[in-house]
């Protein structure tokens, strides 16, 4: 019986060609005595969509985390193992952390409009980064992210009112807007949606799709619908460690890991 | 299996399997009992068996529902998911088993007037043997999620379709031989194609029973030992002309 046979494999493939876009060996992490990851080698591949899963407490953030170098912030963090980014060391004590933020943006699980306009919640990071040439180029890039976020139409006469005054939905797309204003390679997402209702969650879902064109994503989801919706790879950790990642069709359909069966069907570990 | 973290969603997927098991039976029984009534020329017991196929009917109809609410309730995922997803497959390849045996059934009304040649009769008393096994072991391969066992129940399959095979020479042979056989040999002959077509919904079972357990699809080449399809008079009077040399 020939079992090599994938469940779904006339559906659409994952490619398998794609290009390394952060690498991770070993990646541990210490908050202070506690361990919170064991040891995690893990590669996310170029313009598509990397789900993280698994209960609570897994080290799933924490790993997304480390990809931007988020747990600096945290002064009992510690961590070891190596991640690379387009075969660099983002861990090199040489480099510009902040020019690592701007090329692995982070969109976080509450919407968080600076109390600025929205034309200057999206402008900030451009300005900073100093992407833009003159006024022209910083208006355009605030019109090109907003629209590519699906916001513009919504906030085009509205540019000079505060993030803040906008829908929960609208102040995520946002945020995803300022993130992609800095043209990242990747972008990371913590639980974009749980703060969401279902319309707001469907539209940055469809805004997800369209952004794997040009963006790395790694998302960190609790609804095991959203990661089978959204992701081509899923990464099942599970007390600290990577317990399976594979294709999101064969993790979602036929997953090899006990662990991975049991927490998606919603089963005692 | 570990049991769902929510008990309502356990037995909504408990009430699915055990109304299978349930229609499984059902179908089992219906299928004895046409061709019990057959074999005998009995009319009432043909009736009764025509009369049960309407609880087959509304059993199918409450898996499909129960299966579409949960699924619309629960968005079930892998295992859970291929289980409900095969108890749909299951349920409808039963209710079909019912209406072969309530056709059969009908069928017991016009033939039990013409005196029936015993050892047609005999050949399609053992091929409806042969398909109660197969649908025995089927549900017995599906009660306990036993992959290997289904696959064993869907290479067995040949057996019937060469038995079948058989009928339909003898049944021609029969009909050249004297056109007033021909109302009853015709019938008999859509009986004995509807036992073939009970196995071949075994056979599907036997495929979805695999498919729940292993996420995988059955290979699709099996032995084929149905070859009615191919014969004509003169392959009929070759094999005779073969049998007198």
């Amino acid at each position: 019986m020939d079992m090599s046979r994938a469940t779904f494999e006339k559906g659409p493939a994952v490619s398998q060609d794609k290009t390394i876009k952060m690498a991770s060996k070993d990646v541990t992490v210490h908050y202070g005595q506690k361990q919170a990851l064991n040891g995690i080698s893990l590669d996310i591949k170029e313009r598509q969509v990397t789900a993280l899963i698994g209960p609570s407490g897994c080290g799933k953030s924490t790993y997304l985390r480390c990809l931007n170098r988020m747990n600096d912030t945290i002064d009992t963090a510690k961590v070891d193992g190596k991640i690379l980014l387009d075969g660099e060391n983002i861990y090199d004590p040489d480099l510009d952390v902040v020019e690592l933020r701007a090329r692995v943006g982070m969109v976080f699980q509450k919407p968080n409009p600076f109390p600025k306009s929205i034309w200057e919640n999206v402008a900030y990071g451009p300005k900073i980064h100093g992407l833009a040439k003159n006024k022209d180029q910083l208006e355009e890039i605030v019109h090109t992210s907003l629209k590519r976020a699906g916001l513009y139409k919504e906030v085009k006469d509205r540019l000079d009112e505060p993030g803040t005054g906008l829908s929960g939905g609208q102040q995520q797309r946002l945020c995803i807007a300022r993130a992609i204003a800095v043209s990242p390679e990747v972008i990371l997402m913590d639980e974009p949606c749980s703060a969401l209702d279902p319309i707001a969650t469907a539209t940055v879902e469809e805004l997800i799709d369209e952004l794997k064109q040009n963006f790395t994503i790694v998302i960190v989801t609790h609804s095991m619908q959203q990661a089978a919706r959204v992701s081509q790879v899923t990464a099942m950790f599970h007390l600290g460690d990577l317990a399976e990642v594979g294709a999101t069709e064969k993790m979602f359909s036929n997953p090899d890991d006990k662990r991975t069966q049991d927490y998606i069907t919603g089963r005692f570990g | 299996m570990a049991s769902h973290i929510v008990s309502s969603y356990e037995d909504e997927l408990k009430f699915i399997v055990r109304r299978i098991s349930e229609m499984g039976g059902q179908a089992e029984r219906m299928l004895e009992q046409a061709v019990t009534a057959l074999v005998r020329g009995d009319t009432a017991l043909a009736q009764s068996v025509i009369a049960d196929d309407v609880i087959l009917d509304a059993a199918q109809r409450e898996v499909d529902e129960k299966a579409i609410m949960t699924i619309g309730k629960r968005q079930p995922m892998a295992i859970d998911l291929r289980e409900i997803v095969g108890a749909i497959r299951i349920s409808s390849d039963l209710e079909r088993i019912g209406d072969l045996a309530k056709n059969i059934a009908k069928r017991v009304l016009a033939v039990h007037n013409h005196a029936q040649p015993n050892q047609l009769v005999r050949g399609i008393e053992h091929l409806s043997e042969l398909a109660v096994d197969q649908l025995k072991d089927v549900l017995d391969a599906y009660g306990a999620r036993d992959h290997e066992r289904a696959i064993t129940v869907r290479d067995n399959d040949e057996e019937i379709d060469a038995v079948y095979t058989s009928i339909f020479r003898e049944l021609l042979t029969y009909m050249m031989e004297d056109p007033r056989n021909i109302t009853s040999c015709t019938h008999l002959l859509f009986s004995a194609k509807n036992i073939e077509r009970i196995g071949d919904h075994a056979t599907n079972i036997a495929e979805t029973i695999f498919y729940i357990k292993t996420g995988q699809e059955m290979e699709a080449d099996r032995p084929k030992k149905d070859r009615s399809a191919t014969v004509t008079q003169k392959s009929l009077e070759e094999a005779a002309e073969g049998t007198a040399g």
